[in-house]
């Protein structure tokens, strides 16, 4: 995990860096502001990540002498099928194309979004097994 | 429907099919959440729009043969360089490399079973096939396409300025496929943080996977600012804002400060996935290791850091950026780019070359990218970029990075990875011709352009007066574009012959270093079975070559006193002579 | 050696070199871009042409011979490393100094100039309006005749504005856009800017020869760009004299005229 966070610090420390020169240089609001937002993108989940890593045994991925055996067990949920990203899909759709049809696409996307939103949660309570 | 992934290995279920009584057809197309359907929809969906926006370039190419051509009009060649740009560079190049192929490969080559969140790749496959679907579909509006360049440059593309449908379907396009984009980066980041198999350290993650975490962090960085740009875009043609627009005090430039912040990183966006494929490739057809593993990663970050903040050498013309600050991190950007550079000499230096179709058009990307890279250097500098801004030198040299990267590294990489998606072969001979045709072809295409733009003939310029000497390079420009279009059109023969008569693929074609060679052609579904013990940034190497590894390997197998046999591993990882389930698609 | 090469070729660039495709600049500025660009591709060719070299060398030398040859695993080798990341560095770094010294020579504006042209670019055309250097009014004003025509004629036709400067002056030009953004391109000056809205932009000309030169909008700006053509014509100080005065004339007769 020490080296992902490693990764986004880096990012986060070279967009501070980058912003405070740019911004004594031009004194320019929209692109200091970027590449402030820029360095706070890095730090999140880059600081999430740092603190993490010092809590955390290393994980089998993070051992460079691990066997695959160490791995073995359950990684994690993983459906095979399922319709609703592709109804939610649509819905984006509908609900974009609003802005430029009109309203009347948003009625029919926003019915479809919320079914998706539904089936989506219905489909992870029932879901586990196959 | 869900299916609870276990870790391939001992504890695993050695060599069980999983069962399989999903639906079929077109619904199973709709409803799959796996990496590799997702992966060849985008893939395939993305070389279609780059086959419609070829056509389209072949249409301006053929207007421009002559002086004063009315081929098509003014109007209808505006909307073909608006579009041709927005496919090739929105719905192609990025979605080809980071929905596609990165789709693909990233889970196999960390060995996950699928990405980290498969509902939400579907849906970004979803978006982005409505998003281009919609943006194609604004030639069909009463006003025609949108038809204010790729960059839509406020108030050019306001709402007195290009009134119509077309523009705005332009816009909300864009912005479901910068969702999707958005998507597509965060899945990838999450899978190869979360989802490696053991004994998977980041410094043994592939160089592609390693470019494409890069690209996910861009893609994170870049694209909210184009939809945050895209929607005041919006309210600026309809709510009657006035952001943009100087008569309510707004600022026009504001505009080309957000597309570039998003514009400069998403060109990286296009390019590094690309590299990660080239660096795939030369170490497996020169049977050596990567030169300079961490010099490589290094490279990359450096370049995904740079890349956010040159993004005003787009417009040192406008007279209003700090040109010395931008040039200078322009320029810096060439460092890590001529690391990767050497590198890849390094790795083919000594080693033992084998020229199969992927390693001709890894090799020709070297030099064609070589070359766009010594004009962009040019550009960097404000005072030749006041010289040449927006005229045919601009034009050649990002189509010879684009076209050098996207299509000579992406060509690579699908014939590289072609027998692992679909299990079949592509005929070497067809695809050598194409290679010929393409190299050709794009010099003839581009060294004339460049000339062009020195003799000062401005892009985007639908007809040209006999008077500027324009017409023989141009003529020439022309020919070269024929050649590339039956470059592409020897692929698209390429891929109906392995169709329609298949030569089984193997496991392992090409000797390859990584995991994804470990599983059948195509993989099974949640892709493996059993995985090779992972001790070097080149499991499957080391596994099938234990004589033959490198000195890092060595030290790790000491360290950990484990000899190779201790560690299970399934017969079917061996290379050369797929076994298990190879070839059926 | 190679920063030898790179040094030199800029210092000496643009005496007797090829122009490599490029204009040789009309103007001072043209001319301090023109030696800059002359260095640059020397440059880069030397760079091009050392990379090109091995990668060739590697292709054509270590193919492979046989099917179970398998060379040796060397995969880093750390001065080497240390060596190819230092001297991009250097190179860029020269290359920068050389940028920024051209680029105060480019972007100079001197405090007395001879004139002011005022430049305003519109869909589909441009006015010039040409001030005193004291910024005093001259009632001379030159613009797009026409609408655009469906085909583009010769830049030197009558319906595209001509810009008359003088040879060996320093002439001010105050650029902007009533609409949207326009580029303000003249090929043979090395130079092109962009028109916007809301915003002046100030540079010089420092024209070193006469002749008629082409200009070209160089920013997409909608339906007839390719045709917002103009043309400049560098003519003598007493010619450029006796132009405006007739001009002058001509104008104040006509009303407020805007003819080419």
């Amino acid at each position: 995990m020490k080296i992902e966070s490693y990764v986004l610090l880096f990012m986060a420390a070279f967009g501070a860096v980058i912003c405070a020169v740019y911004w004594f240089t031009s004194y320019e609001d929209a692109g200091s502001i970027m590449l402030g937002a820029f360095g706070l993108l890095g730090l999140l989940p880059g600081g999430y990540y740092y603190w993490w890593s010092r809590r955390m045994s290393p994980r089998p991925e993070d051992d460079p002498e691990a066997t695959q055996a160490q791995g073995a067990g359950v990684v994690g949920a993983f459906p095979s099928t399922s319709i609703w990203p592709f109804v939610l899909g649509a819905a984006a759709l509908l609900i974009a194309l609003s802005l430029v049809f009109g309203f009347w696409t948003a009625i029919f996307g926003f019915t479809l979004a919320v079914s998706a939103v539904i089936g989506v949660i219905v489909e992870s309570r029932r879901g586990g097994v196959l | 429907m869900t299916l609870v992934a276990e870790r391939p290995g001992v504890v695993g279920r050695p060599g069980e099919p999983e069962r399989e009584h999903g639906p079929s057809g077109i619904v199973k197309w709709i409803t799959s959440t796996d990496h590799k359907v997702i992966g060849k929809s985008y893939l395939v969906t993305s070389l279609v729009f780059f086959c419609l926006a070829g056509v389209m370039a072949i249409m301006m190419r053929t207007q421009l043969v002559s002086p004063d051509n009315t081929i098509v009009s003014q109007h209808t060649y505006n909307e073909l360089f608006t579009m041709h740009g927005s496919l090739m560079l929105y719905l192609f190049a990025g979605p080809f490399a980071f929905g596609g192929l990165a789709n693909y490969l990233v889970p196999l080559q960390v060995g996950a079973p699928d990405m980290a969140f498969p509902r939400l790749n579907a849906l970004s496959y979803w978006l982005y096939l409505g998003g281009g679907v919609t943006m194609i579909a604004g030639f069909l509006t009463v006003g025609g396409a949108a038809d204010f360049g790729w960059v839509a440059y406020a108030p050019l593309s306001d709402a007195v300025n290009s009134p119509g449908a077309g523009p705005d379907m332009w816009i909300v396009a864009l912005l479901l496929t910068g969702f999707s984009a958005i998507f597509t980066g965060v899945n990838i980041v999450t899978t190869v943080f979360y989802l490696r198999a053991p004994g998977m350290t980041m410094f043994r993650v592939p160089i592609f996977t390693w470019n494409m975490v890069v690209t996910g962090i861009l893609i994170l960085i870049a694209f909210p600012v184009l939809t945050a740009a895209l929607v005041m875009l919006w309210a600026d043609r309809h709510l009657g804002t006035h952001i943009y627009s100087v008569a309510g005090g707004g600022v026009p430039v504001l505009w080309q400060n957000l597309f570039w912040f998003f514009g400069h990183p998403e060109v990286y966006i296009l390019a590094l996935p690309y590299f990660g494929m080239v660096t795939e490739i030369l170490p497996v057809f020169s049977r050596k290791p990567l030169f300079g593993y961490r010099g490589m990663v290094f490279a990359t970050i450096s370049i995904g850091a740079l890349s956010t903040s040159v993004w005003a050498h787009h417009m040192f013309t406008t007279g209003v950026v700090l040109l010395p600050f931008f040039s200078l991190m322009s320029y810096l950007i060439a460092v890590p780019t001529g690391i990767k550079f050497f590198n890849w000499i390094g790795t083919m230096w000594r080693g033992s070359l084998k020229f199969d179709t992927p390693m001709l058009f890894a090799v020709g990307f070297l030099v064609v990218f070589l070359f766009g890279g010594v004009t962009g250097i040019f550009l960097a500098s404000p005072p030749i970029d006041f010289a040449t801004h927006d005229t045919y030198f601009v034009v050649a040299h990002f189509h010879e990075v684009l076209f050098g990267s996207a299509v000579f590294g992406g060509f690579a990489g699908l014939y590289y990875w072609y027998p692992k998606m679909f299990g079949r072969m592509l005929r070497e001979s067809l695809g050598k011709a194409s290679f010929w045709f393409m190299f050709v072809g794009f010099w003839v295409t581009f060294l004339p352009q460049y000339l062009l733009g020195l003799h000062g003939m401005p892009r985007r310029i639908a007809e040209y007066s006999a008077s500027t000497g324009w017409t023989s390079l141009n003529r020439v420009s022309t020919v070269g574009a024929y050649l590339l279009f039956v470059a592409v059109a020897i692929m698209v023969v390429n891929a109906y012959v392995s169709w329609r008569r298949p030569i089984q693929a193997p496991a392992n074609p090409w000797d390859g270093h990584t995991l994804e060679w470990a599983t059948s052609s195509p993989p099974p579904h949640h892709n493996f079975y059993r995985l090779p013990p992972i001790r070097s940034e080149r499991p499957l190497w080391d596994f099938n070559h234990p004589e033959h590894t490198t000195r890092k390997y060595e030290e790790s197998m000491h360290r950990g006193n484990r000899a190779p046999a201790s560690v299970p591993v399934g017969d079917g990882a061996r290379g050369g002579d797929g076994v298990e389930g190879s070839g059926a698609s | 050696m190679p920063l030898a090469i790179l040094g030199g070729a800029i210092v000496l660039g643009g005496c007797n070199a090829p122009t490599f495709g490029a204009f040789r600049g009309a103007t001072t500025q043209g001319r301090d871009e023109f030696k800059l660009w002359v260095g640059f591709v020397i440059a880069g060719l030397a760079v091009a042409a050392l990379v090109w070299g091995l990668i060739f060398w590697t292709v054509l030398r270590h193919r492979r011979k046989s099917n179970d040859e398998i060379p040796r695993q060397f995969h880093e080798n750390i001065p080497l490393e240390i060596l190819y990341t230092t001297l991009p560095v250097v190179i860029v770094g020269v290359l920068f100094y050389f940028t920024v010294v051209t680029e105060n020579e480019v972007d100079a504006v001197a405090s007395h100039p001879a004139e002011i042209v005022h430049v305003l670019g519109y869909r589909w055309g441009w006015q010039f309006t040409y001030d005193a250097g004291d910024g005093r009014p001259q009632g001379v004003q030159v613009a797009t005749a026409a609408q655009p025509a469906l085909l583009a004629q010769p830049a030197r036709s009558k319906e595209y504005p001509q810009l008359v400067l003088p040879v060996g002056e320093t002439v001010r030009i105050v650029l902007t856009s009533a609409d949207v953004v326009h580029g303000f391109y003249v090929p043979a000056f090395n130079f092109s800017r962009y028109a916007q809205p809301g915003v002046t932009n100030l540079f010089d000309f420092n024209p070193t020869r006469t002749g008629v030169f082409r200009g070209q909008c160089s920013e997409f700006c909608g339906l007839y760009h390719a045709e917002m053509l103009f043309s400049v014509r560098v003519v003598s100080d007493s010619a450029f004299r006796h132009w405006l005065s007739a001009e002058q004339v001509h104008q104040a007769q006509a009303g407020t005229g805007a003819t080419s």
